[in-house]
């Protein structure tokens, strides 16, 4: 059942998007959140949609496993909806009761909640087409000139660190989840019912999953810790990489493309 | 009338069905299993043993085919899964990764508690548990993070075996202890199954482990079972079994191959003491 968490997942495919550079990724998916939230008319929400359609056409991923990531948020996508509905004000459309459904509250709710669906199924276009490995390193790559910009005035930005952290943590998503399955599993084989029962009840439940969980997670960290102190880890200074990343012509094109897709969305907008 | 206690028909799973994850885990299975019966489940790491143990208690729901508890289909609308859980108690890889109570005798007590017992049968049935899996008195109220590891799976099977379950699967209950801890635990195993004459299914990649034990043995390859049968009878196969990754009894080996030197031996003998009997037998002559 928590196979279906996509958060963070990779998936393996042979297509144009998967043997992109992480950091052309990276600005792309930047500039898409930026223009996602910035639309304010439905010729530029088409032109994100069609931008969105083509890349996912590309990813050659099922669109059925970005979808997946979206049943966890199903919730806050359902009542950030139905606040945004009820509670704005304008032109009453629909009265229930005391509730009133009014036209600029209709649109806010739409925006609102294709907003984060498209929010969600973009990131995990990029996540589902870029190894966490690929992905740390192009942070980290971009982020460089964090660094030199601290070494001049003196302050330490740890972008290795946290890329490095980043990198563990994304690497532990998969490692959890089955962690989680494997003790909601032993547990259930123990008569233990995560399903049924009130809220207070639930959580309650959740104590004899819960406890393994977080003791093992500990145990893992150790470990880690130890093994790579056995390898003599000590940062990032001095370190080479294996694959450094280099851009390909094709980088470059998608570096185009991204250029003409930021032109051609701020020109649209300042015309209408 | 009937003591076929499990029916396996023509299961079939797969992992993520339809995705480039695709995996067929199970592949058309059809088992029974005998009330009573102590059987071990052996295959190679990915050949599905687990997979095909976790069906037997309606944890994972088979994409195709059937399941029969004493006779029910377990996959009825109006099945009880969960008493079905109780009946058939599963003792997972790493058991003692699921302790999480204060103390070892909570822990032991959360199975009969969830079946819904009253406190004073709880008590009785965690006592009788730790009792049978022979953890010193001393640590019942002891945190179960303060054990050492083998005490800590000997207190976590107590937890399966306190729901008095009719069939226990163990998967690897041997995994990660040393040789001495190996034969603690598969002996206190033998041990129940003499005293309890239940139904116990012993699931391992090793064959050393499960030889001496099991009366029945069951090589899962590929998703199906590859033999099902005496263990005398499946070692005989021990070049087949080579081919899927598996070892035959090391005194398979020496037995066959004194065989093979022209000494007049049964090959058959599966444990270090049969094997001595033979050579013994074949000397006197």
């Amino acid at each position: 059942m928590l196979r279906e968490i996509t958060l963070g997942q990779y998936y393996p495919a042979n297509s144009v998007l998967h043997s992109l550079d992480p950091r052309v990724k990276l600005f792309g998916t930047l500039v898409y959140i930026i223009t996602l939230f910035s639309f304010d008319n439905v010729p530029l929400f088409a032109m994100i949609l069609i931008a969105l359609i083509g890349v996912i056409k590309l990813s050659k991923v099922p669109f059925s496993f970005m979808v997946k990531g979206l049943r966890s948020i199903i919730m806050l996508l359902v009542i950030a909806g139905l606040f945004n509905m009820f509670l704005t004000p304008g032109i009453t459309l629909v009265e229930l009761g005391p509730l009133k459904i009014t036209d600029v509250g209709l649109i806010n709710a739409i925006k609102m909640t294709s907003r984060m669906v498209m929010l969600i199924i973009g990131t995990s276009v990029m996540t589902l087409t870029t190894t966490p490995n690929q992905l740390t390193a192009g942070l980290e790559k971009s982020l460089g000139f964090l660094s030199k910009f601290g070494a001049a005035i003196n302050v330490d930005f740890h972008v290795h660190d946290i890329a490095m952290i980043m990198s563990i943590a994304l690497r532990f998503i998969p490692v959890l989840i089955e962690e989680t399955d494997k003790i909601m599993k032993a547990q259930m084989a123990r008569g233990a019912d995560f399903e049924t029962g009130g809220l207070v009840k639930k959580a309650t439940n959740m104590v004899p999953l819960l406890v393994p969980l977080f003791v093992s997670a500990f145990r893992r960290a150790t470990d880690l810790a130890y093994a790579m102190e056995a390898r003599c880890y000590n940062g990032g200074e001095g370190r080479t990489k294996m694959r450094p990343l280099t851009y390909t012509s094709l980088d470059q094109r998608a570096y185009i493309c991204l250029f003409m897709y930021i032109i051609l969305f701020y020109a649209v907008k300042a015309v209408l | 009338m009937n003591d076929n206690i499990l029916i396996m028909d023509h299961v079939s799973y797969k992992y993520s069905p339809d995705t480039a994850y695709e995996v067929k885990a199970l592949d058309d299975v059809s088992l029974t299993i005998k009330k009573g019966e102590f059987i071990g489940i052996i295959g190679h790491t990915g050949s599905g043993k687990s997979t095909l143990v976790q069906h037997l208690n309606g944890l994972m729901r088979a994409t195709e085919g059937h399941i029969y508890f004493n006779g029910q289909d377990i996959y009825d609308k109006d099945y009880d899964i969960r008493s079905l859980r109780t009946q058939v108690g599963m003792v997972f890889q790493y058991p003692e990764h699921q302790l999480f109570e204060t103390t070892v005798f909570k822990d032991v007590q959360f199975g009969p508690k969830n079946q819904g017992l009253d406190e004073k049968e709880q008590i009785k049935r965690a006592y009788e548990a730790l009792t049978l899996v022979k953890l010193p008195d001393e640590f019942y109220l002891a945190s179960p993070f303060e054990l050492s590891g083998g005490q800590k799976r000997r207190a976590a099977i107590a937890g399966v075996i306190a729901m008095k379950p009719s069939v226990l699967i163990l998967d690897e209950p041997t995994a990660g202890l040393d040789p001495r801890g190996r034969d603690e635990i598969l002996g206190l195993i033998s041990d129940m199954h003499e005293k309890r004459g239940d139904t116990v299914i012993l699931v391992s990649h090793s064959m050393e482990d499960v030889a001496n034990y099991v009366d029945r043995i069951i090589v899962m390859d590929n998703g199906r079972p590859a033999y099902d049968g005496a263990p005398k009878d499946v070692f005989s196969h021990y070049k087949e079994l080579e081919k899927m990754g598996l070892a035959a009894p090391q005194v398979t080996y020496v037995m066959n191959d004194l065989k093979a030197q022209g000494f007049d031996v049964d090959t058959s003998a599966t444990t270090v003491e049969e094997a001595k009997e033979e050579i013994l037998k074949m000397l006197g002559r």
